[in-house]
């Protein structure tokens, strides 16, 4: 237990962390981006609405700026993530009604990786040194293709060539209408495979050569010579030493999350998918600051809460833990 | 220092050519780019012909030359982010295993919360509030990228040196009273190396995945080519709609590559730290020539002849 709260801690320390860069970047960033912000939107907005960013950012207000941080803090509990500017609308309804495409899409996603590599990853390093491990260089290869390059192909070739899968969005805008519906889910069933499989595809190589790495090391441990002596059948030597290399994997699921998010909110833009990777390439490209900010937050926070939940099904899995409140 | 000779395992020799290769082609990339690389006169949305080695866009410049000269903006930019992040986590890694204690905990604690933020979204952030003008110069965004990656290098190497600090040997050097700026750099540093190798090749392929992204989503400037930039371009013409392979494949095979070399050299270092790994090394030809079963034993460890034992190790 002692184990699972200092990680605790520490995810409360770099939302802290997060949080407070949030508030100090745009106010102590060189070349003050606020400022010249302001100076671009002059008769494109609201006078309403650059008196809320000015606020937002603490733009002359003349407040020290422990003054202006305690506000922002207090804003931030009450869930007051500033004005989208180009939107107009509050940042946190935005992203409210669009991280659950995010977290099904990537959520699924990140799942059927992980489970499809770590066995891929078991019989690869249960048959190592035979033919099966010529696949090593083409995982290698295909662990290093950027997410969005892989789906610019999978576009390439099943969308726009052999038609086998819608191109871009989430569900048949002409015909499906939002709802519980059928016709809805089946439309958002089949839109998301191909996002999914591109997300997969890419993923899915780091947990098998990780998983292989582990099984090679974990079978030449004296359990597992033992297991053979007794004379067990294979299938059930293999799964016993399974499931002791695979604690590495699942201690490093925490540090992968952030990657695996990272990657898959680009997979959004290529899809054209709706939700949180699009709505931060639009951020980006509309310098939309206080909905970039929102976004940094969110996924931080979401990446902090499955680092955790990575931690708990650890602690889970491995006994060790819960005697000596010791990793490893 | 041994000296130089080439490593036996195949697998470090063809990663090591491929970053030979990539470095050549950032050395000369620009001089045998046939064409200047914003170019428009050509025939645009060409396949790729004769004149063309990998077509045109559909602005009609030429890929290959974009494809060369670009390869030097993404090299020295991750090359870059690549050795100052490794800096950053050797004096944070090796300090904090070394020195122990509070400093310890508070440095781990700060490389914990760097590697728990996600470091793409904290890079795209960060780089926004850049200044339209530093975003093409190469030492700021390697900077910037190197701020978001240090923390898995710091990581192993604090582990790494924490291993290292009880050994019998820096015990010694203790004794007879070395100073401690000696034994880290004198006794726990060479040790230190094939970790640090494999933490800077990772941290280059970070910056390239990274930097590449950046440029992919417009966020440095679009009109210095690098492989990220050429397939901002692609994308935001809708090339892969259009199937212009020629166009979208060859920057993303590029940085695949390139990630490729990268990481075969870090298996034959992981082979090298963890010879376990390398007991299923030993190919299928050697192992049928010297009898041996086709399919190593569990727990088995086949003895090879000499004559062969050679070619094995």
């Amino acid at each position: 237990m002692k184990l699972l709260l200092r990680r605790l801690g520490l995810y409360l320390i770099t939302a802290w962390v997060a949080i407070t860069a949030n508030f100090l970047l745009p106010r102590l960033m060189p070349g003050n981006p606020i400022e010249q912000l302001i100076a671009k939107l002059q008769g494109r907005v609201t006078p309403q609405m650059i008196r809320a960013i000015k606020l937002q950012f603490g733009q002359g207000l003349n407040q020290p700026l422990i003054v202006q941080y305690g506000h922002y803090m207090s804003g931030l509990f009450h869930g007051q993530l500033g004005e989208s500017i180009t939107l107009a609308q509050p940042v946190s309804q935005v992203l409210g009604g669009e991280i659950w495409w995010t977290i099904g899409l990537i959520g699924t996603a990140a799942v059927l990786s992980f489970l499809i590599g770590t066995t891929l990853g078991v019989i690869f390093g249960w048959r190592r040194g035979s033919r099966l491990d010529a696949v090593i260089p083409g995982a290698t290869f295909l662990q290093s293709l950027p997410y969005y390059f892989l789906g610019t192909l999978l576009i390439m070739f099943f969308a726009a060539k052999m038609h086998w899968f819608p191109i871009e969005g989430a569900y048949d805008t002409g015909t499906q209408t939002q709802g519980w519906n059928w016709g809805y889910i089946l439309s958002v069933l089949r839109y998301s495979q191909l996002p999914i499989i591109s997300i997969v595809l890419s993923s899915l190589a780091g947990w098998m050569l990780g998983m292989r790495n582990m099984m090679v090391t974990t079978i030449s441990e004296d359990f597992v010579l033992m297991a053979v002596a007794k004379g067990l059948p294979r299938r059930k030597v293999m799964w016993h030493a399974a499931r002791n290399a695979v604690l590495p994997s699942v201690a490093n699921l925490a540090l992968t999350i952030g990657f695996l998010v990272s990657g898959s909110l680009l997979v959004e833009q290529v899809f054209n998918y709706p939700g949180v990777g699009n709505l931060l390439v639009n951020a980006v490209g509309n310098e939309d600051y206080p909905l970039l900010q929102g976004i940094f937050l969110l996924v931080t926070f979401t990446v902090l809460g499955a680092n955790f939940l990575a931690d708990a099904l650890y602690y889970l899995l491995d006994p060790r833990t819960r005697v000596s409140g010791q990793a490893q | 220092m041994k000296h130089l000779q080439l490593p036996k395992s195949l697998k470090v020799r063809v990663g090591l050519a491929g970053l030979g290769i990539f470095i050549l082609l950032t050395i000369i990339g620009p001089w045998i780019a046939p064409y200047d690389p914003n170019y428009t006169g050509f025939a645009q949305n060409a396949s790729p012909s004769w004149n063309h080695l990998l077509g045109t866009t559909i602005q009609g410049q030429d890929v290959l030359s974009q494809l060369l000269i670009g390869c030097r903006s993404t090299m020295v930019v991750s090359f870059i982010a690549g050795f100052l992040a490794t800096i950053i986590s050797i004096v944070i890694g090796v300090a904090s295993g070394y020195v122990g204690g509070k400093a310890d905990e508070g440095l781990s604690v700060l490389s914990n919360v760097f590697l728990a933020i996600p470091g793409l979204p904290l890079l795209i952030v960060l780089n926004s509030y850049l200044p339209a003008g530093q975003q093409t110069n190469p030492l700021v965004i390697g900077s910037v990228i190197a701020l978001t990656g240090w923390a898995w290098g710091a990581r192993v190497l604090r582990a790494q040196t924490l291993s290292l600090r009880d050994r019998d040997f820096v015990e010694a050097a203790r004794i007879i009273g070395e100073k401690r700026v000696r034994i880290m750099f004198g006794e726990i540093g060479p040790n230190l190396l094939p970790i640090l190798t494999s933490s800077l090749l990772f941290t280059i392929l970070y910056a390239v995945g990274v930097y590449t992204t950046l440029a992919f989503l417009g966020l440095t400037n679009v009109s210095t080519w690098n492989w990220g930039t050429m397939l901002y371009w692609a994308q935001s013409n809708n090339a892969g709609l259009a199937g212009e392979w020629w166009w979208v494949g060859p920057p993303g095979i590029m940085i695949a590559l390139i990630g490729t070399s990268l990481a075969l050299i870090n298996f034959g270092i992981d082979e090298f730290i963890n010879p376990r790994l390398r007991a299923g090394g030993v190919s299928a030809k050697i192992r049928r020539a010297s009898g041996a079963p086709r399919r190593p034993r569990l727990g088995l460890t086949p003895v090879l002849h000499k004559s062969t034992e050679a070619g094995s190790r």
